[in-house]
């Protein structure tokens, strides 16, 4: 009896708790509201199985459990019965994974408009990049990196040279823009991580990753590192803050491009030797 | 992860297969009684050390499986460099071959009850099966005096390591193989050392098997096959 | 063992054939500690897991003491707790669950259940112990070895785990390779007797489909961790060649503090797909062995036959072939091409259709049962609790696109340690006060072991289900400590502590199961051979504890399938798999 009212607690209780629990997802600050709507269909159809589940098991103890001269049925099997169970979880399943595949598909297609921009980790920090002018991204390699040139910039690239370059600040974004996230590394695997985006991929070194999304509302987020990347880890922070279009300009304006930052703004001449080496993303 | 993934589902093939035998429809519970009524579902009348070497070779299969699967994901980098087969190896596969022969004829003179055929069927394995290793070690010697180092390529190391891993298959069958030739030599009766030369036969073919793979991948035939399969099917 | 014709048994002297197959052991070493009984060597096998285990388990309650009250607890850095991490989660995935499911529960019960006298290569088997436990040696040295334990997480994820970046590049790291090696080699030894036995030593009249569920779980799952651990030795081999020969093989160009490095090319993606090839078979090495037991606990102590058994035993073969098609779920968000995504989505949540059917059979086992709430059934009702739990949120992580947001959160460490920590355990405890009688022969402690359960069970819910909350809300994983961030409320540190409270109790219940172990060895009630009035064949040995040989002069015969309780018109509730049928008993004793 004391079993079974326990066992109906546990799954009352859970259902409680998820209903006035005060910690739930942040409010979201992208596109990307139908993960969280994938999410939710999720915990629904989950929700009702497992109350089910619990509540039948603890009927069944209150009504089944031993009492002097109580004999079992036997009972091998019932086709129909598990035929119907069967049948029931393919369609539950399908329920939860058609969204899921569906929101999945958006998510790894990038709009042909997004603006491309790059973060880049090491440990412990984060660097980004904008493209500049020229709306592109000069080619970098890791094989570049020196002291002078942190990001490993292809220094024969034009398209780099006026690439905005931040090394130690917060990254700006315009609200309502696509941005596709190009994402690197140059030592270990981190992952840009912004709760409020619900998007993140990791970054791996020797290879360029990538997610897109749409800001939709301004603000400052904390950017946190998702993938253990060594001591410092839980250290690795930094701020996203996006604006409106017009403040977004301004800041853009304050920004120093990749040429004046290594000194070299006599490079800007027609060096035109069209791309350089690009490290290929690896598909595997 | 092909290679492993074909790997599998070969396994999964012959499990299936055994698995269909063994009624696994039935309804046990309206079947109660003795066992003759249900023949071939009993434990099998194989001796133990022969399935156990079959599921062996399951999991050494599996390892190699895996080092191809590695072998073929790491060599679409940029940085491979395919490196010279030696010459050498040629002629140590024949040797394997003939180490592989040597010791089928051995267990077919087992089967016949024939000793001396066994005792130098055994020997002319042992014998051959240790050229093979010192002709291994030959090649590699080979191959780093000519410059190329375990280190210098991705290509190098997998040589190295897959031979290695090889080689030290082949030399654990050695210990089986030596272990059954002293029996013989101390006058051992065949039904003590037929099963032994048998399993022996059989762990030397495949190692003679995952071998020619090794090689055919090491010398890039295997990648002339797939991209004739791909364009096949394109 | 030798293949007897039906019928023949009388023919043949039994203490001959005894002589033939049985080793004898002729010293008191030979006989409990080198000792070549499966018995011994399963009894070794767990006290040296929950040895290890015990290690594994005290680091949790640091790593909870840092995360409950960051700060306060001075001698615990990041480095620390990343070292605390990474070894709590192998020791419990590898050294504990593995070992204990398959080298523990598998040496002993698989020859007992099918009606073996012992192991088919009972000295392969003793060597697979010896080298375990050199694995585990060599795992806990990390502890003292310079720089300490490899604090790279316990996926090993390169280039992390072998760059300074991270504790125990020296030693740690290196260590912690050569001990899974070992691990792997021990464990495919031990692995072919479990396989070659249940194939080849079982009783007559032992057919596939009257194998309890127990040895359909833990055969399917050794099948399964023989193909699957190749995978992480491969692994292990190519990133100690990166370790310690420099070569490339997971390694790209990097830049490490500054400093060029030799690497070059190499893909640290090819190491997860490796790893994960092994990682994700290996939920459910724990898992299959897990539900194979609890269904023989369930329709045990509710006396009635497992709930479609047929299906039961077609989920578990399912599940285990589905299972080699789903590694790379756990590689969502780690930049692998996305059109992986949508396969590895779908068979992902095909394969929960199996796995819900095995649920609804065991609670459609409890309907019309003559449920006895035992210590073992209790922890077999826990064991659903916590696993259809588990198994749910599994189908959010999954489920690709959702698991984009929950990736590298709480959530994943609530999952995971619902469904293969917490659920196996589960199972792991019912197991012990299931069979403990068998192997010592006294009952353990009915009281300490509810006290003992309900701490366990109602703590890990109150650890785990909470968790999964802080992880929706965004607080990745592996941090130790949350810092200054504006998502985070205040309200999240007060459930980090509550649940840091849960977890020293749920430990110190722990301790009261030891001490029950122990007290119930001199002082428990005597047993007798059957108490729980079982029908499987490990239950009607001729002594308790079995004897070297299992079944005294002659082996036993198999008549019917393992879950015959309540048959109708039975004098008894439960009809041994060894008891003749009625008639044939009666035709049997005519001549």
């Amino acid at each position: 009896m004391a079993v079974a009212i326990i066992l109906l607690l546990v799954a009352v209780g859970s259902v409680l708790f998820h209903l006035f629990s005060p910690w739930w997802w942040t409010p979201i600050a992208s596109n990307w509201r139908y993960i969280d709507d994938t999410i939710s269909i999720t915990f629904w159809i989950t929700g009702a199985v497992f109350f089910a589940v619990i509540a039948f098991m603890a009927y069944c103890v209150f009504r089944f459990h031993h009492k002097e001269g109580r004999r079992a049925a036997y009972d091998p099997e019932n086709k129909k019965l598990e035929w119907w169970l069967t049948i029931g979880t393919a369609i539950g399943v399908g329920a939860m994974l058609a969204p899921g595949l569906v929101v999945w598909h958006q998510f790894v297609t990038v709009p042909a408009d997004a603006t491309e921009i790059e973060v880049m980790g090491q440990q412990w920090r984060w660097s980004f990049r904008l493209p500049g002018k020229d709306g592109r991204m000069g080619t970098s390699n890791v094989r570049n990196i020196s002291s002078d040139n942190p990001l490993g910039l292809n220094l024969d690239d034009p398209h780099g040279q006026d690439d905005v370059v931040i090394e130690s600040g917060d990254l700006h974004l315009p609200i309502g823009k696509p941005v596709k996230v190009l994402l690197r590394s140059v030592d270990v695997l981190h992952n840009f991580y912004v709760p409020e985006f619900r998007a993140k991929m990791d970054m791996v070194p020797g290879m360029v990753t990538y997610f897109w999304m749409t800001p939709i509302r301004t603000g400052t987020f904390d950017v946190l590192c998702a993938e253990l990347c060594g001591t410092a880890h839980a250290q690795m922070r930094a701020k996203v803050i996006v604006q409106e279009e017009a403040d977004y300009r301004a800041w853009l304006d304050h920004q120093q491009t990749f040429a004046e930052l290594s000194g070299r703004i006599t490079a800007m001449k027609t060096t035109y030797k069209s791309g350089g080496e690009q490290e290929k993303p690896l598909r595997r | 992860m092909s290679a492993i993934l074909l790997f599998m589902a070969v396994i999964a093939l012959i499990v299936g297969w055994w698995l269909a035998q063994q009624r696994l429809t039935a309804k046990p519970w309206l079947e109660e009684g003795a066992i003759g009524d249900f023949p071939g579902t009993g434990a099998m009348a194989l001796p133990a050390a022969k399935i156990g070497l079959g599921v062996f070779l399951a999991v050494a299969g599996s390892l190699f499986a895996l080092f191809i699967s590695a072998y073929y994901m790491r060599m679409n980098m940029v940085d491979w460099r395919a490196l010279p087969v030696p010459r050498l190896l040629w002629l140590n596969t024949g040797v394997l071959v003939l180490s592989s022969v040597a010791l089928q004829w051995a267990h077919v003179g087992a089967r016949r009850n024939d000793m001396d055929r066994v005792i130098v069927g055994l020997c002319a394995g042992g014998a051959s099966a240790v050229t093979f290793l010192v002709g291994q070690v030959l090649a590699w010697q080979q191959l780093s005096v000519a410059g190329y180092f375990v280190t210098s390529n991705p290509a190098n190391t997998f040589f190295y390591l897959m031979t290695a891993a090889h080689g030290l298959h082949l030399m654990g069958g050695l210990v089986a193989l030596g272990r059954t030739t002293a029996k013989v030599w101390h006058g051992a009766e065949m039904t003590q050392v037929r099963l032994s030369v048998e399993l022996c036969a059989i762990y030397w073919h495949f190692l003679l098997l995952v071998w020619l793979v090794l090689l055919g991948l090491l010398t890039g035939w295997t990648d002339d096959f797939v991209d004739i399969c791909r364009r096949l099917l394109n | 063992m030798v293949d007897v014709p039906y019928g023949a048994t009388a023919g043949i002297p039994p203490a001959e054939v005894e002589e033939v197959e049985l080793y004898h052991p002729k010293s008191w070493w030979t006989q409990y500690v080198f000792s070549q009984d499966a018995k011994v060597i399963a009894i070794q096998y767990s006290l040296t897991a929950a040895a290890i285990g015990l290690v594994a388990l005290v680091l949790s309650w640091l790593m909870r003491l840092q995360l409950g009250f960051p700060g306060t607890f001075s001698f615990i850095d990041a480095s620390q707790y990343l070292q605390f991490i990474t070894m709590h989660g192998m020791i419990m995935v590898v050294y504990l669950l593995t070992a204990l499911f398959l080298g523990g529960f598998g040496n002993y019960l698989i020859p007992l259940m099918v009606g073996a006298r012992d192991m088919v290569f009972p000295y392969v088997n003793m060597l697979s112990y010896w080298i375990y436990l050199l694995a585990v040696l060599v795992l806990a040295s990390t502890f003292f070895v310079p720089g300490g334990p490899t604090g790279a997480g316990w996926t090993l994820y390169p280039p992390q785990a072998i760059l300074s970046g991270t504790p125990g590049q020296d030693w740690g790291i290196v260590l912690m390779l050569v001990s899974l090696i070992l691990f792997i080699i021990g464990f495919t030894m031990g692995g072919l007797n479990y396989v070659v036995t249940v194939l080849q030593a079982r009783a007559r009249g032992m057919t596939l489909m009257r194998m309890p569920l127990t040895v359909w779980g833990i055969f399917t799952a050794t099948v399964m961790a023989l193909l699957a651990f190749p995978a992480l030795f491969v692994a292990s081999v190519m990133m100690l060649f990166d370790r310690l020969l420099g070569t490339s093989f997971f390694m790209p160009a990097l830049v490490e503090m500054g400093q060029q490095m030799n690497y070059g090319g190499g893909s640290p993606i090819l190491f997860q797909h490796l790893f994960w090839f092994f990682g994700h078979p290996e939920v459910y090495i724990v898992a299959l062995p897990a539900f194979g037991i609890v269904s023989d606990l369930i329709s045990t102590h509710a006396r009635k036959n497992i709930f479609g058994y047929r299906m039961m035993v077609w989920a578990i073969v399912g599940i285990g072939a589905l299972s080699f098609v789903v590694w790379a779920h756990h590689m969502y968000v780690s930049g692998m091409h996305p059109k992986f995504g949508f396969f590895f989505a779908t068979t992902t949540l095909i394969i929960a259709i199996p796995t819900a059917i095995k649920v609804y059979n065991w609670v459609l086992t409890l309907w019309r049962g003559d449920i006895h709430l035992t210590v073992p059934m209790l922890f077999a009702l826990g064991f659903i609790v916590t696993f259809v739990n588990g198994g749910l949120t599994g189908l959010f992580l999954g489920n690709v696109v959702v698991d984009v947001p929950l990736s590298d959160t709480m959530f994943v460490v609530a999952h995971f340690h619902m469904v293969m920590g917490v659920a196996p355990i589960m199972v792991v405890m019912g197991a012990i006060y299931h069979w403990y009688p068998k192997v010592t022969g006294r009952m353990l402690d009915d009281w300490l072991g509810k006290f003992h359960f309900w701490v366990t069970f109602l703590g890990s819910y109150l650890i785990f289900f909470p968790m999964h909350y802080l992880g929706l809300l965004g607080i990745p994983r592996r941090y130790h400590d949350l810092g200054e961030a504006a998502f985070i409320p205040s309200s999240a540190h007060t459930l980090n502590a509550f649940i840091t409270v849960a977890a020293l109790i749920v430990g110190f219940a722990q301790m009261v199961f030891l001490f029950n172990l122990v007290w119930s060895l001199f002082r428990g009630r005597p047993s007798g051979g059957n108490p729980w009035r079982a029908t499987t064949l490990e239950w009607q040995t001729p002594h308790t504890p079995p004897r070297h040989g299992n079944w005294g002069k002659e082996l036993p015969v198999v008549y019917r399938w393992a879950y015959d309780y309540s048959v109708p018109g039975a004098a008894q509730d439960f009809i041994p798999q060894n008891q003749p049928p009625a008639t044939q008993a009666v035709q049997g004793a005519a001549p």
